[in-house]
């Protein structure tokens, strides 16, 4: 950058020796004034670089750097003047040509720092071009990620091949169960592939799917496995982004199930406080055993990442114990608009 | 007659294992289990020729159900998803069957077994079944130790232990106020315990490093570590150099 910008200099330097000489200066007088005025030039041109990397003027006031140029190109001028007059002080004729070329010397100046104003403005603008390509492509890879990552989280394999084994062994003994917990999973199936992971959706549709879910896991964990679910009907139109509570119930239930013995009760309920839609699901846990867990802990850690991503916010997720309960808090703003 | 124990913390996984055993008349299901303590019960009360056993239940895994009997039980495990299970299977060539599976598939699996029981291989089986169970390192495992005493089994969190002594063929695992004894090696444990608490500071001792207060020289220039307990601990000369490391000393 400063090679090309001294080199762009040193090519004005001897155009201008060049004219100059021709037009009766001695050489010496040519190279010293040449230098001189170009090196002046040069300094000034180099504010608006400066300048111009620490504030870029909006379209609207547009001509301040017209204004700004034309400043510069006026004291670059008088310094010139001021310089030349100094070093060639005893040299009449010289002088004389050099009051003669003032307005020649302005309008040079003026270009030069113009044209360097243009330059350095077209740089920064292809470089703000590609940082917003940059940030663009950023944040789709980030909301591809995200999206894949809560498919696999939505399908846990687990899930799929114990569900299709239960299956199996309900078509041998009881074959309408078998087919009507086929139709189940393929609900579910069907509505975790098809959901949009920013869609924002009413809390009637998203506990209609974990419903589906709940069934399902119903049937494989046979009496075990008991829900409550707790919500009225101004709550049920609330909204909420799709997919959320599945995960958290699925994690409140592989929990419940395999960090106690007995019967395990899974209590879902939702209620409006102020701005929020609150859900609140709790499973029993045994703290005697229960291991402890870095951050969240207990596999909430992604729900918590999504809900960073949708609402810029981190205090959405919480978790408490109480006894031998494990409860698991999600709070949804309802004043953010971020469907799309 | 073939005595079989079915566990499987889902009740119509077992009923599929039941229904294709039902075609073999040698067969008998004696008890089916939901969980690993009524496993390790039914187990010693039944003494099965044969277990069928899921991995992921309730409390305690299929692996560490197995840790706790010995000798280990002939064992055809039943999984949904196990992908390092899976390898540790293949590794060990012990038999197992990928939910769901079919009944093609089940037979075969029984097939292989009897074949291995009239060739009187079962107990190499075993030692397979006991080599796989040693290596195979659940998530869960770093974070707890699985202890039986008579029928009782307990859950230590591996916080709870202040340090582990070996004890012939056995361990001592130390906690609060008492010990239980497992039939593992040092090396085992050394290997499974969360690295980040644990040190093995002599060859017959591995120290939970919340519960060093103080590392004092003693006499012909060793060293030992007091414990909180108030449990002095020696260390060798190579242990003392890794608890200087790791402490940053």
């Amino acid at each position: 950058m400063i090679f090309t910008y001294g080199a762009w200099w040193l090519i004005w330097i001897a155009i201008q020796t060049l004219v100059l000489h021709r037009l009766g200066l001695q050489l010496s007088e040519a190279i010293i004034d040449s230098a001189v005025s170009n090196i002046l030039i040069t300094i000034a041109g180099y504010t608006t670089e400066i300048t111009s990397r620490y504030y870029t003027p909006n379209t609207k006031n547009r001509w301040y750097r017209f204004v700004w140029s034309i400043a510069l190109a006026f004291l670059a001028t008088v310094a010139i003047r001021g310089i030349l007059q100094l070093i060639f002080s005893d040299n009449e004729a010289y002088l004389s040509f050099l009051q003669l070329s003032m307005p020649i010397r302005f309008i040079f100046a003026f270009l030069m720092i113009s044209f360097m104003a243009v330059i350095s403005w077209l740089v920064h603008q292809m470089r703000d071009e590609t940082e917003s390509i940059a940030r663009k492509e950023d944040a789709q890879r980030l909301l591809r990620e995200a999206e894949l990552s809560n498919l696999r989280q939505q399908i846990q394999p687990h899930f799929l091949f114990n569900s299709l084994n239960s299956i199996s062994a309900l078509a041998g003994s009881r074959p309408e169960e078998a087919r009507k917990m086929i139709q189940q999973l393929s609900d579910f199936l069907r509505g975790t592939l098809k959901k949009d992971d920013q869609q924002m959706v009413k809390l009637s549709d998203e506990l209609q799917h974990l419903n589906l879910y709940l069934e399902i896991e119903k049937v494989r964990f046979g009496h075990r496995l008991k829900t409550v679910l707790e919500s009225d009907d101004e709550t049920l139109q609330l909204k909420i982004p799709t997919l959320l509570l599945q995960p958290i119930v699925e994690n409140a239930i592989k929990f419940g199930l395999y960090d106690t013995i007995g019967e395990t009760l899974i209590k879902i309920s939702c209620k409006k406080e102020g701005q929020f839609l609150i859900v609140q699901v709790e499973n029993p846990y045994d703290a005697s055993t229960a291991k402890p867990k870095k951050g969240m802990g207990f596999g909430l850690n992604s729900i918590q990442r999504r809900l960073y991503l949708l609402y810029h916010r981190n205090d959405l997720l919480s978790a408490q114990q109480r006894e031998n309960i494990f409860i698991t808090i999600v709070k949804i703003p309802q004043t953010l608009n971020i469907e799309h | 007659m073939i005595k079989v124990v079915l566990i499987d913390d889902e009740p119509l996984a077992r009923s599929i294992v039941k229904e294709y055993l039902g075609a073999h008349e040698n067969i008998t299901v004696v008890q089916e289990c939901n969980d690993g303590f009524n496993g390790v019960k039914a187990i010693m009360q039944h003494q099965p020729d044969l277990i069928f056993l899921d991995i992921q239940m309730p409390k305690i895994n299929g692996f560490e159900m197995l840790e706790l009997l010995d000798p280990s039980p002939s064992v055809i495990f039943t999984t949904a998803f196990d992908e390092y299970a899976i390898k540790a299977f293949e590794a060990h060539a012990v038999d197992y069957l990928l939910k769901p599976f079919s009944k093609e598939r089940f037979d075969k699996a029984l097939q292989k077994w009897m074949q291995q029981r009239e060739q009187n291989k079962t107990e190499q089986t075993q030692k397979n079944t006991q080599a796989l169970v040693n290596e195979t390192r659940s998530p869960e495992e770093s974070s707890r130790i699985v202890v039986k005493n008579g029928s009782n089994i307990r859950i230590i969190p591996s916080q709870d232990i202040m340090y582990i002594e070996a004890y012939d063929d056995y361990v001592k695992i130390f906690t609060k106020d008492t010990y239980h004894l497992k039939k593992k090696t040092m090396s085992h444990f050394e290997e499974v315990l969360d690295k980040v608490d644990f040190l093995r500071v002599h060859r017959s001792y591995i120290l939970n490093l919340q519960q060093i207060t103080k590392i004092e020289a003693s006499e012909k220039g060793s060293h030992i570590a007091l414990l909180k307990s108030g449990v002095k601990i020696p260390l060798s000369r190579m242990g003392y150099g890794k608890l200087k490391e790791v402490l940053g000393v």
